[in-house]
């Protein structure tokens, strides 16, 4: 029997219910995160539309969000709404440059543009789908531009050439480099070091080596 | 008799079309007169928003979200606002809110106007767009009383709106509220038993309830297919709770039943408008908060700390805590979501706009498939969309 759940005993029941293809339930501030194992999202998200207690109908949103630093790279985030219980959940999994990603295309229709968005801005595959082109950028564009280590000025700029008599592709060349300020405030926080900081410890240990 | 093998033809539709609402550059392949697949080529307005948003601080960001939709700004700056006090943890001061439910209306009633008439144009009707724009420019005009601004506001910040409204400027909305009825009436009567409008739009390019849920349909497009989905009555925001206003629904799920809701819509739009002025609370309009509103101009000539204050806000901006958000808004075209994620830093770390458009336009091959060429106009119409939001 369907009944509304209260986002604490959902995140249980979607836990219970899915066993170990969710790794662990977020609660925030009032959003349920799900964060599942890569390979068992299509489970999850049947689950999360067909179960009684979920009927999350309608994926919202697909995108990616890069952290360079960690090992998998890339997250990829689901958004559901579920209209009967009026609730939403976000499903999260990781996965890499190289590593392919469910598509969930046979499912939700509507995942068709979300993935090639995440396809196109991030450079996430997605395995079976059904037409994964690039979308938002420029027809031939090189390069995944919304990755953290892309240049927010792109590497190309284009203009019209009046003696060849079309738009041309150029390096970007800029009159002013990007300013990009540092806020990290000396008085805020003991953890900032000042450049030269470390010279003062570095030199107790490493005179007694050299003599 | 020889077989003769006839070829589809692929006819290129847009991107410099008048229906084509922007830039759509629509591949489409036609049987004769039948089309058989139409492959929507989108980002020809990109301008990488959601890239120049993680190199700005907050409140940088907030004019970059007038310009998604931009025949209906205040509304994208509402969810951007909204998410940004839902990491930080304050809430808007009653009238704040009052007067963002009040443009986020007028914000509402400029994108139907826009899209009622530009939708009866692209089939045909030439005068709604005429009378109807008279209207929209004085709505643009209270924009620019309240804002500076006539289309893009910037007026909606984190932590309520800019400034108060200026004196007379609510008389002035009550009294057109109560004009405003009667050009809608105008307009129902050029189209609305309109033989020809009736005939391009009725049973065109429908939509049941099942498929909008498949396809990610929100707003009136979903709610022309029958489903009472409205984030203002499901999840309310800044107090549309109080507020006494209905949800039309359509029936069909087709052109002309959107278009109903759409001008049902308006109607109910100016209601709330109503309630909101009669029961507009006095008080101030943002947070009494330093470190995210800053200090009033008259202060910061004899107080260092105020000066002090403006100066920070202005240059470093404020830290948002880390943590990440879903914030949703019930936007005229649908649900305006960003998910905005924050590593405790002055720019967010990741802002993904949801637009509504983006997966209306989407359907456009489901719902067109098997119509004649000029149905593609009236459903690429109906379904509203504004290259703003969708190329981002």
């Amino acid at each position: 029997m369907a009944m509304n759940l209260d986002l604490q005993d959902l995140g249980d029941y979607i836990q219970d219910g899915l066993g170990a293809d969710v790794e662990r339930v977020d609660e925030q501030g009032g959003e349920l995160t799900l964060h599942v194992r890569r390979d068992a999202i299509l489970t999850v998200l049947k689950f999360l539309r067909d179960d009684a207690n979920c009927k999350f109908k309608l994926l919202l949103d697909v995108c990616g969000v890069d952290y360079p630093e960690q090992a998998e790279r890339f997250e990829v985030v689901y958004h559901l709404l579920s209209m009967p219980h009026n609730q939403r959940v976000r499903v999260k999994l990781r996965t890499d440059e190289d590593t392919p990603v469910p598509s969930s295309v046979k499912l939700f229709s509507a995942a068709n543009w979300w993935e090639r968005e995440t396809w196109d801005l991030y450079g996430i595959y997605f395995s079976d789908h059904p037409d994964l082109r690039r979308i938002l950028t420029d027809y031939g564009f090189e390069g995944h531009p919304l990755r953290k280590d892309f240049p927010l000025t792109g590497y190309v700029e284009v203009r019209y050439d009046d003696e060849q008599k079309r738009v041309v592709y150029e390096p970007v060349k800029l009159v002013q480099d990007f300013r990009s300020f540092d806020f990290v405030s000396p008085w805020e926080g003991v953890q900032a070091l000042l450049p030269g900081d470390e010279k003062a410890e570095r030199d107790d240990t490493e005179k007694g080596e050299k003599s | 008799m020889a077989e003769t093998h006839i070829k589809n033809f692929n006819l290129n539709f847009g991107p410099q079309h008048p229906a084509a609402h922007g830039v759509l550059r629509l591949v489409l392949e036609m049987d004769g007169e039948v089309v058989e697949r139409a492959d929507p080529h989108i980002g020809l307005l990109h301008r990488g928003t959601e890239k120049l948003i993680e190199y700005k601080n907050y409140l940088q960001a907030v004019p970059y979200f007038d310009r998604l939709d931009y025949v209906a700004p205040q509304n994208q700056e509402h969810a951007f606002a909204l998410a940004t006090e839902k990491l930080l943890g304050i809430a808007p001061p009653p009238r704040g809110q009052a007067v963002r439910v009040l443009f986020c209306e007028i914000g509402r009633i400029l994108s139907h106007i826009l899209n009622i008439t530009a939708y009866a144009m692209d089939v045909g009707a030439m005068t709604p767009m005429l009378w109807a724009f008279e209207e929209r420019e004085i709505l643009m005009e209270f924009c620019e009383r309240a804002s500076g601004a006539r289309m893009h506001m910037a007026y909606f910040r984190p932590g309520g709106v800019t400034r108060d409204i200026p004196d007379g400027l609510t008389d002035d909305i009550l009294k057109w509220c109560e004009t405003y009825p009667q050009v809608i009436d105008d307009m129902e009567s050029l189209l609305t038993e309109n033989r020809i409008f009736k005939q391009r739009t009725v049973d065109i390019g429908v939509i049941n309830a099942e498929q909008c849920y498949d396809w990610g349909f929100t707003g009136p497009n979903l709610r022309a297919s029958g489903i009472a989905w409205d984030l203002r009555k499901a999840q309310p925001y800044d107090g549309y709770e109080n507020y006494d206003f209905g949800i039309p629904v359509g029936k069909h799920g087709d052109c002309y039943d959107r278009y109903l809701v759409r001008m049902d819509e308006m109607r109910e739009s100016l209601k709330i408008m109503k309630q909101c002025i009669e029961n507009m609370p006095s008080g101030p309009v943002r947070v009494d908060d330093r470190k995210i509103a800053p200090p009033p101009r008259g202060e910061m000539k004899h107080s260092m700390e105020a000066l002090i204050h403006h100066f920070k806000l202005y240059t470093e901006g404020y830290h948002v805590p880390a943590g990440e958000t879903y914030t949703a808004v019930e936007a005229p075209k649908g649900e305006f979501a960003v998910y905005l994620i924050s590593d405790g830093s002055n720019k967010p770390y990741r802002c993904k706009i949801r637009a509504p458009g983006f997966a209306h336009l989407q359907a456009c091959e489901f719902v067109s498939k098997g119509h004649m060429l000029a149905d593609v106009v009236a459903n690429i119409g109906s379904l509203d969309v504004v290259f703003g939001e969708i190329d981002r």
